[in-house]
């Protein structure tokens, strides 16, 4: 089990380390001189500056080294948590990450146990029910729920019920009324790939032999379904589970827009609309770090409700 | 009650049913045209022969078979033969037919909006502001009077190719990917399916972002930055695809007939292995149209006055309480035709089976 840990965790570093490479990869091969960017957010152009302004202030950022050796600047102050300056607002931005991070976590925290209860409970009425019409309606929900846009979905809640209904507010970050709207929309296309996984999963599980053997016995189909079904059906959903949350995170970038709502995802998208190479990277990394602990957390408890696979990786 | 048990068929979701009907009927006809192609090649080269007898598998759903490529005229009919023997099922959902009807209508309609429609998506008119859903305007008008369900449809063009190229890039690059993993094996497979494996590991959505940031805003970058991000799957899958046939007896039986590595490659591994990849190109064209739709509501899509899809529902945003169909209609268009990509995928994922 230790091993197996430790070499779970190792892969959970490389990982986030190849992540952020990647990206710094990706967003250094930019047309676009991060400088001019600055300068037109603040209004100047760069023709105004003579080449020495422009050589110091290539310096302050550290644009003027070569491109391994920026590279291993932020890697070191990534480590360290100093993402550095964000180019288009002239605070830090790791500043402006943690004033923003909560609100982000709230939401997707509040999302997934939203994405949680109703795809299992789709999934759990879609193979318990018994009535024809309603096993087929609930087994096809899902199907539309994943192609729904979630902007979509966002705007139509908004529609309902703020503006036919006035039950719950459009917009905003403060109070839980406000997160209502939100965290639906956010668990939406999770809750419905979950409940698709867990139907096909569950209808596999009920044709087991012992299956079988437990309706022989006399157990009620409730309490098959409780004990033996669910809980060998679910091992598939957790793994999805780990994935989902990571999507999760990143459609808060739409959801946020929508609803206009002040967190990490809307500062992506006007991090993305500034090109703020920053920015970005820091929420790369930030985003990465999350779905890389959720899945080490699943894994933990994969090993844990079916031990087979810890001692499956000690053999190998 | 005791019925229950003995037929545990009844806890089963109901869609796995027609693929065993499905299956010996498909087989049959395939057994039927092999043999109708069975003489015309014979005195051609052992490895035709060897393909036909390996073409169990040939993508049943292709679309259109390329006319007179092989110049066997047996292995057009065979091919015909295919087509009409895998689209009989289909042909009896109306699901399917539906789905298929409607994105044929989206496609034919975003590349000649004209036929559907006599607005042009850009002529403003001052007394037709926020006009209702109507018989004249049939998803309305928008703040500028523009013909809502013009501008839908003119926006579909921009879609379709945006769509269409992160497809393709993603069939081109996987494809390579994969195959060169899957044949070559090794070292060279290692460091591919290492790199694909961060790729996944960085959620779609970000990735494109990502991508977006660094090439600007506008459809090419769009399309390319879905296309990179769909292409590891894929890579996986042809992967997966290409190894299960390399093993496959009619591989062995071509190398033995002297066949080189370069013809065996074109001729029977990747005919073999496109099935699935091709099924999982129907998938990714609803998850591309999601993604492009999504960066372009984000305010990442060509600048206007064209506006694609998500542009439109971002735009019809500002009049929300007033004019909900302005971004309503939009969205629940994009809602059909990403519902009606999905079904079809999923359709011929079960016929397959």
């Amino acid at each position: 089990m230790p091993r197996y840990l430790a070499g779970r965790f190792a892969q959970a570093l490389l990982v986030l380390w190849a992540a952020y490479t990647v990206t710094f990869i990706i967003l250094n091969v930019l047309p676009s001189d991060p400088i001019t960017l600055q300068l037109s957010a603040g209004g100047a152009d760069i023709s105004q500056l003579t080449p020495a302004q422009l050589h110091d202030l290539k310096a302050h950022y550290g644009l003027d080294d070569p491109i391994v050796v920026q590279y291993f600047h932020h890697l070191w102050g990534a480590l360290h948590f100093d993402f550095g300056m964000s180019l288009t607002q002239n605070v830090s931005v790791g500043s402006l990450i943690s004033d923003k991070l909560p609100s982000t976590v709230t939401l997707t925290a509040v999302a997934v146990a939203v994405m949680l209860v109703f795809g299992l409970g789709i999934a759990f009425l879609a193979t318990y029910v018994q009535w024809g019409p309603a096993r087929t309606l609930l087994a096809r929900l899902p199907a539309v729920g994943v192609s729904l846009p979630q902007f979509f979905v966002g705007l139509l809640l908004i529609q309902v019920f703020s503006f036919s209904l006035t039950w719950l507010p459009a917009t905003g970050t403060d109070g839980w009324r406000s997160l209502v709207l939100p965290s639906i929309t956010l668990a939406l296309p999770g809750a419905a790939m979950l409940a698709q996984l867990l139907t096909r999963s569950l209808g596999d599980t009920w044709q087991e032999p012992y299956i079988v053997t437990a309706r022989a016995k006399g157990l009620s189909r409730w309490t098959i379904q409780v004990r033996h079904a669910l809980r060998n059906a679910s091992l598939p959903a957790l793994t999805l589970l780990g994935v989902l949350v990571g999507y999760t995170v990143v459609n808060a970038v739409v959801v946020e827009t929508v609803f206009s709502r002040n967190g990490i995802g809307q500062l992506a998208q006007q991090a993305v609309l500034g090109q703020d190479v920053p920015v970005v990277q820091a929420i790369v990394l930030i985003a990465a770090g999350l779905f890389v602990v959720v899945n080490l957390l699943v894994d933990l408890l994969y090993s844990l409700l079916d031990p087979r696979v810890a001692r499956a990786g000690r053999a190998a | 009650m005791p019925d229950k048990i003995l037929s545990p068929k009844s806890h089963h979701v109901p869609d796995r049913g027609p693929d065993l009907v499905a299956a010996p009927e498909r087989r049959a006809a395939e057994a039927r045209a092999a043999a109708a192609a069975g003489p015309p090649i014979a005195p051609v080269a052992v490895t035709t022969d060897l393909s036909a007898a390996g073409g169990v598998t040939v993508s049943t759903v292709a679309p259109a078979p390329a006319p007179g490529d092989a110049g066997a005229g047996g292995e057009n009919r065979r091919r015909r033969d295919d087509l009409f023997a895998a689209a009989g099922p289909l042909l009896r959902r109306p699901g399917f037919v539906l789905a298929a009807l409607f994105v044929a209508f989206v496609i034919v309609s975003g590349l000649v909006p004209s036929l559907f429609t006599s607005y042009k998506p850009s002529a403003t008119s001052g007394s037709d502001k926020l006009k209702g859903p109507s018989l004249d305007h049939l998803f309305g008008t928008d703040e500028l009077g523009r013909d809502l369900f013009s501008r839908v449809l003119h926006g579909s063009t921009l879609t379709i190719k945006a769509t269409g190229g992160a497809v393709l890039i993603a069939i081109v690059a996987g494809l390579t990917i994969g195959v060169v993993a899957g044949f070559f094996g090794g070292w060279v497979d290692s460091v591919l399916m290492r790199i694909i494996d961060i790729l996944l590991a960085i959620p779609m959505l970000l990735m494109a972002l990502v991508i977006v940031t660094a090439l600007g805003f506008g459809l090419l970058p769009i399309a390319i930055a879905v296309g990179v991000t769909i292409t590891p799957t894929f890579a996986r899958t042809t992967r997966a695809e290409v190894l299960r046939v390399k093993e496959q007896p009619y591989v062995e039986a071509a190398r033995t007939g002297g066949a080189s590595w370069g013809r065996v490659l074109l001729r029977h591994i990747l005919p073999n292995s496109w099935g699935p990849v091709s099924v999982l190109a129907v998938l990714d064209f609803g998850t591309a149209v999601l993604v492009i739709s999504s960066l372009s509501f984000l305010g990442f899509g060509t600048p206007p006055p064209a506006a694609e899809w998500g542009t439109l529902i971002s735009n019809g945003r500002n009049f929300l309480i007033t004019s909900p169909w302005l971004s309503l209609l939009p969205g629940l268009f994009v809602g059909l035709v990403v519902f009606s990509l999905n079904h079809i995928a999923r359709t011929l994922e079960e016929i397959k089976r």
